[in-house]
């Protein structure tokens, strides 16, 4: 065996890197060309003055100033939120300092138009319980609130979306230097001072970034928008697309303007990574080492159990009351009546669970549908991060490119470019099957996918490979017997990453569902909308209920793991 | 018969060119070692026969096979290159054990269950691991995973294994004692070794021929152990190789005089029309006495070190330093003071053009 074999296995390399493209040319890049390609070229020709003119369009305008004026709000208000739960569990001697902080998590794995659902049960201007309670027992001549308005939707993504903020902050907090602020207070600088100039200064980079990527997030959410916005006229991009599309059964004037507005999308979605990529590479870091300090802290003293009862406050008003109304609502016989023992049941759950067809197929086919995804999303971004991170081939340039992509590319544009893609122009007609959801999936949650695993290739070591091929493995032999098991955890963190949200996933199946290709999300929303709001809460409970205990085996292997 | 012929190879990173023009071969069933100052591209050399990296230009055979031929565009892939390769920092599988990073080189093979299983066995009981084979990396240390690399490495047969720095990464014991290990199992097996590293010691003590690699990726000199030790080629070798102790030496006419002074060099002399020499010798090869034959000098210093006596001389304003142990300078009376005067003589100088060896120590 120790002879020379001339036979030359050649190619196995190209091989890869070619695949590796093609599934994100198939499944990303393609769909996003489709899109502009559609934006721009009318009848044979370049057209920009025709895009233009659709912009000028009154309603296509109001939905981009909409969309800037919610993402605006959302983003002032979620950095706000963010940044001062973030100091407060961090640099104060606030009581409970790591249940706050776990609690101020939870909104992450929580899914927005679920909440935004819960918020209009409870402040929908006539019918919403609290606005109720305040008119009825209160003397109240009109609503308190009215969630249908721009500061309803702000404030409510702003509770699902802070955690981006807080996240970034709390990690700089705690990672940054205290001999930075001691010497300026040995220097003789007040508390005030050193907040205003060292403090502040240093976490500026973290703010911003996790600032930008709720502004990213907030244009392109459908969610709490079309819960929230659709009764009052109120559309930004994504819902726009969505109306457009649904409304018309995808005729041509509906998908030009949906391209032109998604093209939008992805231009402002790339200058915003872009301007997260600048900020976040502009060495203001260095002064944030690798390192763990125990930080100042500061002696809130009289505002010790005020600021306390402040949080837990914020953390029942926001978390726990939408989560318990969900649920009371979802055992209601029928939506109307009180919340009393004797109106209180399990039956709907049991309803939709076993005998309610149009439910038991959603569920059915979110778990089939985020189980395939996650388990082919999982294969093609090991196999795609393993070009990146571990292959020396010539045309990886591109693929590192494309491997960019998904990461940019909001739901909505994904799920409008696979109608164009996928609607029989080039010989594939998938639409109204399951298997265009499926590819939209694919596409979305390949970014989560090339993420986790890219992280686990960096930690497998050239030399393990090496050896295998010295050993006479061939590179397929050394991916199987020596990559693939020792990147075993962050591909079980990829198929969790993608599993779970794809199970509550809305934004894109919503624009590509039928009949009998319902998910669960979409079933919620489509019996929100219909007026079936009890069955639709318990199913929203039943959502909740599947994520959390997912999470939990997530939390619980990644800690095995040590991911 | 050559098992390596590498002929005219050249390799470069970007700007960065590593090698150009190299030629070199490697006896059958010799321990070669390849040495050379880090960063002189030895590593690249093992990679580039070991098929991990293909050269831009040149021809690598092994046994007879071309394996690496740019204008041919031949390029065979590592796994068919029938090689065992042990890398610095041990490459052993951390999810098997130690049994199936041994076994997995005949797995490939699709060799029979028994023929495995006793193979195996043998082999982790030659490299001293007996009893070990179900333990998993983890559990292992630094000097045990070596051994299982080298086991995993051996258990083919192959009839050629490159060790690229092995041992740098144990401690100054283990590595001794690997060492002595390598270069028996070397013997016992009767295969190949092309062994890579920067530590002079290592590669005296192992090899049968080294090749000694300049910064620029040049082979200065192969030879023996001892060729290269005794003969440095040139002014790099000489450093190299750890003989740091020179005196400069001057040429008037036919006469080669000490320093500043008129002593002349009592001993052989080099040939050549340079007027400015550097003579060089090892510590041990110094020795001194009260009187007698040898070159004229002042103990400037004397150091008491414990069981040495440590010496700085003045030679015609040459300084050079010896040493001798505590008890013969007792016995033979050369415990000297500072002031005194003493005889010098060389068991061997190596001579050097002085600009040649100044060129060398500032690279």
């Amino acid at each position: 065996m120790s002879s020379i074999k001339t036979k030359s296995s050649f190619g196995v390399a190209q091989v890869i890197l070619f695949l590796s493209i093609a599934i994100l040319v198939i499944v990303v890049a393609f769909p996003v060309l489709l899109i502009l390609f559609n934006a721009f070229w009318v009848n044979d020709e370049f057209n920009f003055a025709g895009a233009l003119e659709i912009i000028k369009e009154p309603q296509t305008f109001q939905a981009l100033k909409n969309s800037l004026i919610i993402a605006t709000g959302t983003t002032i208000g979620s950095t706000i939120v963010g940044t001062f739960f973030a100091w407060l569990v961090t640099r104060t001697d606030l009581p409970h300092k790591t249940f706050m902080k776990s609690m101020f998590l939870v909104p992450f794995m929580l899914p927005s138009f679920i909440g935004a659902l819960a918020w209009k049960m409870l402040l929908s201007p006539n019918a919403g319980f609290i606005n109720q309670f305040f008119i009825q027992h209160l003397g109240f001549t009109g609503p308190i609130f009215n969630i249908y308005s721009y500061i309803g939707i702000s404030t409510v993504e702003v509770m699902y979306l802070f955690p981006f903020v807080f996240i970034q902050v709390c990690g700089a907090l705690e990672r940054m230097d205290p001999t930075l602020e001691e010497s300026a207070r040995i220097s003789g600088a007040g508390l005030f001072t050193i907040t205003r100039k060292i403090t502040i200064p240093l976490v500026m980079p973290s703010i911003l970034s996790g600032a930008l990527l709720i502004m990213l997030y907030s244009m392109a959410h459908f969610g709490t928008v079309a819960v929230l916005g659709i009764e009052n006229g109120i559309y930004n991009i994504p819902t726009l697309i969505y109306e457009r599309i649904h409304q018309s059964g995808g005729s041509f004037d509906a998908i030009r303007t949906g391209t032109v507005l998604a093209t939008v999308l992805v231009i402002s979605a790339a200058i915003i990574i872009y301007a997260q990529r600048k900020i976040l590479g502009s060495g203001h870091y260095q002064i944030i080492g690798g390192k763990s300090f125990r930080p100042m802290e500061l002696k809130l003293r009289g505002l010790r159990m005020p600021l306390m009862i402040f949080c837990l406050a914020y953390i029942a008003f926001t978390i726990v009351l939408p989560t318990v109304v969900i649920f009371l609502v979802g055992s209601l016989k029928t939506y109307g009546l009180a919340f009393t023992f004797d109106n209180l049941s399990l039956d709907n759950y049991k309803f939709i669970l076993f005998d309610y067809k149009v439910t038991r197929d959603a569920i059915f086919n979110s778990v089939t549908l985020g189980f395939t995804a996650a388990i082919i999303t999982m294969f093609a971004g090991v196999m795609i991060s393993y070009v990146i991170v571990k292959m020396k081939v010539r045309g990886k340039g591109i693929l590192e490119f494309l491997g960019m992509l998904p990461f940019s590319v909001p739901g909505s544009v994904i799920a409008l470019g696979v109608i164009l893609a996928w609607s029989g122009q080039f010989g594939i007609n998938l639409y109204n099957t399951v298997w265009i959801i499926l590819v939209a999936y694919i596409a979305r949650y390949m970014a989560f996918s090339l993420k986790a695993n890219s992280a686990a290739l960096e930690q497998v070591h050239d030399s393990l490979v090496e050896a295998s091929r010295a050993c006479g493995a061939t590179m397929w032999q050394s991916l199987r017997d020596i990559v693939l098991p020792l990147v075993r955890p962050g591909m079980l963190a990829a198929f969790f990453l993608i599993f779970l949200p794809s199970l509550r996933e809305l934004t894109v199946s919503i624009m590509l569902y039928a009949p009998t290709t319902r998910t669960i999300g979409v079933a919620i929303y489509t019996l929100n909308e219909d007026g079936e709001t009890v069955i639709s809460a318990a199913l929203a409970g039943i959502a909740l209920i599947i994520i959390i205990l997912g999470q939990s085996v997530i939390n619980h292997f990644t800690k095995k793991a040590g991911v | 018969m050559d098992i390596i012929r590498v002929e005219g190879v050249a390799k470069s990173y970007g700007q960065h060119q590593v090698h150009k023009n190299l030629t070199l071969a490697i006896k059958k069933g010799e321990c070669f070692t390849l040495l050379g100052p880090s960063g002189c591209g030895k590593t690249v050399l093992l990679r580039l026969i070991a098929g991990f990296e293909s050269p831009d230009a040149g021809k690598i055979y092994i046994d007879d096979t071309l394996v690496s031929d740019v204008t041919h565009r031949l390029e065979i892939p590592p796994e068919n290159r029938g090689l065992g390769i042990v890398f610095q920092d041990y490459a052993v599988w951390p999810h098997m054990t130690v049994f199936e990073n041994v076994a997995y080189p005949l797995k490939i093979a699709k060799r029979p269950k028994e023929e495995m299983r006793e193979r195996v066995m043998k082999m982790i009981d030659i490299v001293g691991m007996h009893e070990l084979d179900k333990r998993l990396p983890s559990e292992l240390s630094g000097g045990q995973q070596q051994r299982v690399a080298l086991a995993r490495a051996l258990v083919g047969n192959p009839s050629l294994m490159l060790l690229d720095e092995p041992l740098s990464n144990l401690d100054a014991n283990l590595r001794e004692e690997m060492r002595f290990e390598i270069k028996e199992l070397q013997r016992k097996l009767d295969i190949t070794v092309l062994y890579v590293t920067h530590d002079q010691e290592i590669g005296l003590a192992i090899s049968d021929r080294v090749a000694v690699m300049n910064e620029t990726g040049e082979i200065q000199q192969i030879g023996t152990p001892w060729e290269i030790f005794e003969q440095p080629i040139n002014p790099f070798v000489f450093h190299f190789m750890g003989i740091a102790n020179s005196i400069e030496v001057r040429r008037e006419n036919s006469a080669y005089l000490v320093g500043n002074g008129q002593q002349p060099v009592p001993w052989k002399s080099p040939e050549g029309d340079t007027a400015h020499w550097i003579a060089g010798f090892r510590p041990s090869d110094v020795q001194i006495a009260r009187d007698g034959e040898g070159l004229r000098g002042i103990v400037r210093r004397a150091n008491f070190l414990g069981a040495m006596m440590d010496y700085l001389i003045e030679i015609d304003g040459v300084h050079l330093r010896t040493s001798i142990e505590t008890h013969r300078a007792l016995s033979e009376n050369l415990m000297f003071k500072t002031g005194d005067i003493c005889t010098i003589r060389f068991l061997n100088l190596l001579w050097f053009e002085a600009d040649k060896v100044k060129e060398a120590a500032q690279p």
